[in-house]
């Protein structure tokens, strides 16, 4: 096989293809359409392409193949799809380029996206937010279905698409750039009480599959490996990589939003000093 | 809260819903892909040389079995177990199954080996082959792989395989996938049970 064709989809989605063009020519566009006091920095830049790289990589190209005939690396898709792919695209802080796009609404659309608005409410309420992340999870690695998703082209990708969006609204809801002083998003407090809350669950799902003595999900037995690997081997290292980096992505998280609130303190307290000041001149 | 509380009891039931959207009527021993999988497609090469479509067995309850005639263990008892399931069924049903079996290793399976093969297991079994493309091709619609192993200093090497059985209606509908710790009188009473319901 040459080199390129590990570049090129193993089962080719033209839906998937288009979303991903169409968000990278969106990000793009509206980059360089911004003035350059709003437009983000190289890194941020960096950041969000890294992140959308990552999620097109392990979705539509040879690293597909591999997710699909061993349990492991189909673990390591859902890392990249549901944590670190959003974890990196929300970091980036691509709320200008958002606002942009939003600014180019045409007015009639607002009684059609009304409907989109409110799911999208609805879906982040933290508890509810919380409960779809880790929900998710279980879901897809309920034996049964797991086996259905492997053998149904349209589950498989239902499933995939299902985490990714999930794993974009469940850390722009963790890592929201606006700060809870100044605007309605939630408070720093709860983002981190939701990043603990999470660990338990995952951490028991991956523990499950780690320690049992039977093969939990046979579907890459039935099916064939990609290569010729233990099935013990291959299920333990999935349920290392089920337990153990969700657990340090919530705790970097956790290092973020206390980052951000300790900035805050200091800049309202700079602000607090500032207006003192002004009255004792007054 | 209690908006918070019904939302999430909605949600949760959609969840339940689409997980328990797999059940079916009949209880089959083997897994029910019913919907989960295309339909029987391809065109293969018979072991006269010509080529094999589906159709040319149309009506019958079909078995699709990826294999290789070097194939040291899953292979050869796959073909038994499937076989002695036929010849458990009534003698009269006998005739409405056919078993497909597609050796995924073209380099060393010439038609007339996977001939001699089949024939060495029964007279109901379609020995198929092609190129590896198009082999690839047929795997990946139905979702397994196959590879190969590094060949010894005399040439062998291992291919490694779907150990499922790919069970097709008499309508070429994906219907059940045997798994290898399924007993024989249990794919038998399946196939049995298949073939009623074509007749239906």
């Amino acid at each position: 096989m040459s080199w390129y064709h590990y570049l090129l989809p193993y089962d080719f989605s033209p839906l998937t293809l288009i979303a991903f063009v169409v968000v990278l020519t969106m990000y793009l566009q509206g980059l360089y359409a911004l003035p350059a006091e709003e437009r983000p920095g190289v890194l941020r830049v960096f950041t969000f392409l890294l992140g959308l790289l990552l999620c097109y990589t392990v979705m539509h190209t040879r690293f597909d193949y591999y997710s699909q005939y061993m349990f492991f690396i189909h673990r390591g898709q859902h890392l990249v799809l549901h944590h670190l792919g959003p974890l990196l695209m929300v970091l980036s802080n691509p709320l200008p380029i958002m606002r942009f796009w939003a600014r180019q609404l045409p007015g009639w659309l607002d009684p059609v996206l009304w409907p989109v608005k409110m799911v999208y409410r609805v879906l982040q309420q933290p508890l509810i937010a919380a409960t779809l992340f880790v929900g998710l999870i279980y879901l897809w690695l309920t034996p049964e279905l797991h086996f259905d998703a492997m053998l149904s082209r349209p589950l498989y990708w239902v499933m995939n698409w299902s985490m990714l969006l999930d794993g974009l609204l469940f850390w722009w809801l963790i890592l929201d750039p606006r700060s809870p002083h100044t605007e309605r998003v939630l408070g720093y407090g709860k983002r981190i009480i939701l990043l603990v809350l999470i660990i338990p669950p995952q951490s028991a799902l991956g523990a499950w599959i780690l320690f049992s003595d039977s093969m939990v999900y046979d579907v890459y037995e039935v099916c064939g490996r990609a290569w010729p690997m233990a099935p013990e081997t291959d299920q333990m290292l999935g349920g290392v990589l089920t337990w153990i980096p969700p657990a340090m992505m919530s705790g970097i998280a956790i290092l973020i939003v206390i980052g951000r609130m300790m900035r805050d303190d200091r800049n309202s307290a700079k602000a607090q000093q500032a207006r003192d000041a002004e009255e004792v001149h007054a | 809260m209690s908006r918070t509380i019904r939302t999430l009891s909605v949600v949760l039931g959609l969840l339940l819903v689409l997980a328990g959207c797999s059940g079916s009527d009949t209880n089959w021993n083997a897994k029910n892909i019913r919907g989960l999988m295309p339909e029987l497609e391809f065109q293969l090469t018979a072991t006269d040389g010509e080529p094999f479509t589906p159709e040319d067995r149309a009506g019958q309850v079909r078995l699709l079995f990826f294999g290789f005639t070097n194939c040291p263990d899953i292979c050869p008892a796959t073909m038994a177990r499937l076989q002695n399931a036929v010849k458990q069924m009534p003698e009269a049903m006998r005739d409405e199954v056919t078993l497909l079996f597609v050796s995924v290793d073209p380099e060393r399976d010439t038609p007339e080996r996977i001939g001699e093969y089949v024939d060495f297991f029964g007279d109901n079994i379609v020995g198929l082959t092609s190129d590896e493309a198009t082999l690839r091709e047929l795997a990946k619609r139905y979702r397994t792989t196959f590879g190969y192993g590094k060949p010894d200093e005399d040439g062998n090497y291992d291919v490694s395989h779907s150990s499922a059985v790919y069970v097709f209606d008499g309508q070429a509908r994906a219907r059940l996938l045997i798994r290898s710790d399924q007993s024989i009188s249990q794919i038998s009473e399946d196939l049995e049970t298949l073939v009623r319901q074509g007749r239906d």
